[in-house]
């Protein structure tokens, strides 16, 4: 059941995007989250739906299965959506349901909105889907490090992050074990009423907890054995390498952003 | 309970990306009162087929029969607490599904779920208990103030006070010490015998499929390939070593000795007692 999750999957593959400098692709998707917002008409926002168009054409992610990614947070755009049409009084009214009114500018500004949504959503998963955990992790210390100077501790940081990422599975292959342990042992964790249901997660929490601090336990010794004390002086085995089309990419995003702000009303 | 297997087929996470066959065409009968071991390298598909056993996974293709009840691809099942009940699964490192703040309560957690009164459950956390070995002072303290062999009795006790009619058992003794490996083997070897219960073993150990099980079932790559008694099935090493498997200890000892004698011995040995007796008797010795 944990298996359907598709949010911060990594998807291996060779493309453009895959190759990409992951410092690049952060600054790359920072910038696009930015401009996204520069977007307020039909022109502005189809430039905007292509440029991501081409880019997931390019990552070879397939539509479908970022589609598939979408499912969790569905809700969300229908919700600002329908906000929007209920609460925006512009335009002309184009309906009347008792005291509610629908206008015309209602629904132009929810379906740019949910579009705004979706275009960042698809963006910040490709990000994920054609980055490993621990490029993005490299690529955040690496963007992070003049703050050493000011004496934050980034490379703990990052590690945190990737030792959190690297454990997502983990925990939830060890959720989907102990649930199974229990319904074996007759624990129902769908069915009834809302308390029985709060109560049926006691037997799968307790032991994932005693398990997620005994791996954290044998985790840090282990990782003492072997030497670690932190970033001091410490060399790195995967290097980033800074290429010709990373810095492409950041042009093409100026590109557009220029273009955005030239078009926008 | 009667357990049939035809043609089943199971993939993880379907439909996405990370699709992956872990079993197909998987065909097989367990008659009431046998006891299986299903053995075969990392990876085969052993424990695939044990969560199929109490409808923790349902099938994709094919079909399950367990009992009077029949499992089918594609259909949504409900009403599992009865199978459930019926067929108890001992998982691997059991004691990680230990929650509660004693271990009576632990072990009347499955019993209570399955509609036992408390009274009957506490009766037969009691009895449970004595099974595993464990005195019942234990009852009253945490499972997490227990030797990690001492969690493990606790999780099998568990699953005993459901009072299955089929053991499954996922490597039961992985990680124990030789003596608790004996032991915990042992206990459900007898508990079959008293209360005529079906059992499946999932295992790595040659030796303990080989003394205990009527008959095994050998798995490889998402496939049955083979099925046999044990004496059948350890004749041909050769047709084992291809599927990354080996023969146990005492095969390989008996065919040492025949290697050096230049004959075979009339029997195949399973155990290091008979291969002791069948020697004796090829010297000449009353055993």
């Amino acid at each position: 059941m944990m298996e359907k999750m598709i949010l911060g999957r990594y998807l291996p593959g060779d493309s453009v995007v895959h190759r990409m400098d992951p410092r690049a692709k952060l600054l790359f998707i920072f910038g696009f989250v930015l401009i996204v917002f520069l977007a307020n008409n039909v022109l502005t926002y189809a430039l905007l739906s292509l440029f991501t168009l081409v880019v997931i054409l390019l990552s070879k992610v397939r539509i479908a299965f970022l589609m598939a990614g979408l499912k969790p947070v569905i809700f969300l755009i229908l919700f600002t959506f329908l906000i929007h049409v209920f609460f925006t009084k512009e335009g002309e009214v184009l309906a009347q349901l008792g005291f509610l009114s629908i206008y015309k500018g209602g629904i132009i500004k929810g379906a740019f909105i949910s579009l705004r949504f979706l275009l960042l959503i698809f963006v910040t998963s490709l990000l994920t889907l054609t980055t490993p955990p621990i490029s993005v992790t490299d690529g955040i210390e690496s963007l992070f490090g003049p703050l050493k100077r000011v004496k934050v501790p980034v490379h703990e940081l990052a590690l945190m992050i990737s030792i959190s990422l690297r454990f997502i599975p983990t925990l939830l292959d060890e959720t989907d074990k102990i649930m199974k342990a229990q319904m074996a042992r007759g624990a129902d964790f769908t069915s009834g009423s809302v308390s029985s249901r709060v109560k049926a997660v006691i037997p799968l929490l307790i032991p994932l907890f005693v398990s997620a601090f005994k791996r954290a336990e044998e985790l840090a010794v282990a990782m003492e054995a072997r030497g670690y004390r932190g970033g001091e002086g410490r060399t790195k085995y995967r290097v980033l390498a800074w290429h010709l089309r990373d810095t492409a990419a950041l042009f093409v995003l100026a590109a557009l952003a220029s273009a955005l702000v030239g078009l926008r009303s | 309970m009667d357990i049939k297997f035809h043609g089943v087929e199971y993939r993880y996470a379907a439909g996405t990306p990370f699709e992956r066959l872990a079993i197909t065409d998987v065909t097989f009968h367990i008659p009431s009162g046998e006891y299986v071991a299903v053995i075969g390298h990392t990876g085969s598909g052993k424990s695939t087929v044990l969560q199929h056993l109490n409808v923790l996974l349902q099938p994709l293709r094919g079909k399950i029969e367990v009992g009077s009840r029949t499992i089918a691809a594609g259909r949504k099942e409900k009403n599992l607490k009865e199978v459930r009940r019926r067929i108890g699964i001992v998982f691997q490192f059991p004691e990680h599904q230990l929650f509660e703040e004693t271990v009576e309560k632990d072990i009347c957690f499955g019993p209570m779920n399955f509609g036992v009164s408390e009274e009957e459950a506490k009766k037969r956390a009691r009895e449970a208990i004595h099974l595993v070995g464990l005195p019942s002072s234990v009852l009253e303290r945490s499972p997490f103030d227990l030797s990690g062999g001492q969690m493990r009795r606790v999780a099998i006790a568990g699953v005993l006070a459901m009072k299955p009619d089929v053991l499954v058992l996922d490597e039961p003794t992985a990680g124990l010490d030789p003596r608790g490996r004996r032991e915990i083997m042992e206990l459900f070897y007898s508990l079959k015998k008293e209360n005529s219960l079906t059992c499946v073993l999932v295992t790595h150990s040659m030796e303990d499929a080989a003394r205990y099980a009527d008959r095994l079932i050998v798995m490889h790559k998402g496939r049955v390939v083979k099925t046999g008694t044990p004496r059948e099935l350890f004749r041909n090493r050769d047709s084992l070593t291809a599927l990354g498997l080996d023969v146990p200890e005492t095969v390989r000892l008996q065919y040492m000795f025949e290697e050096k004698l230049g004959q075979p011995l009339p029997h195949l040995c399973l155990t290091p007692e008979e291969l002791a007796q069948e020697i004796a008797l090829f010297r000449g010795e009353r055993p």
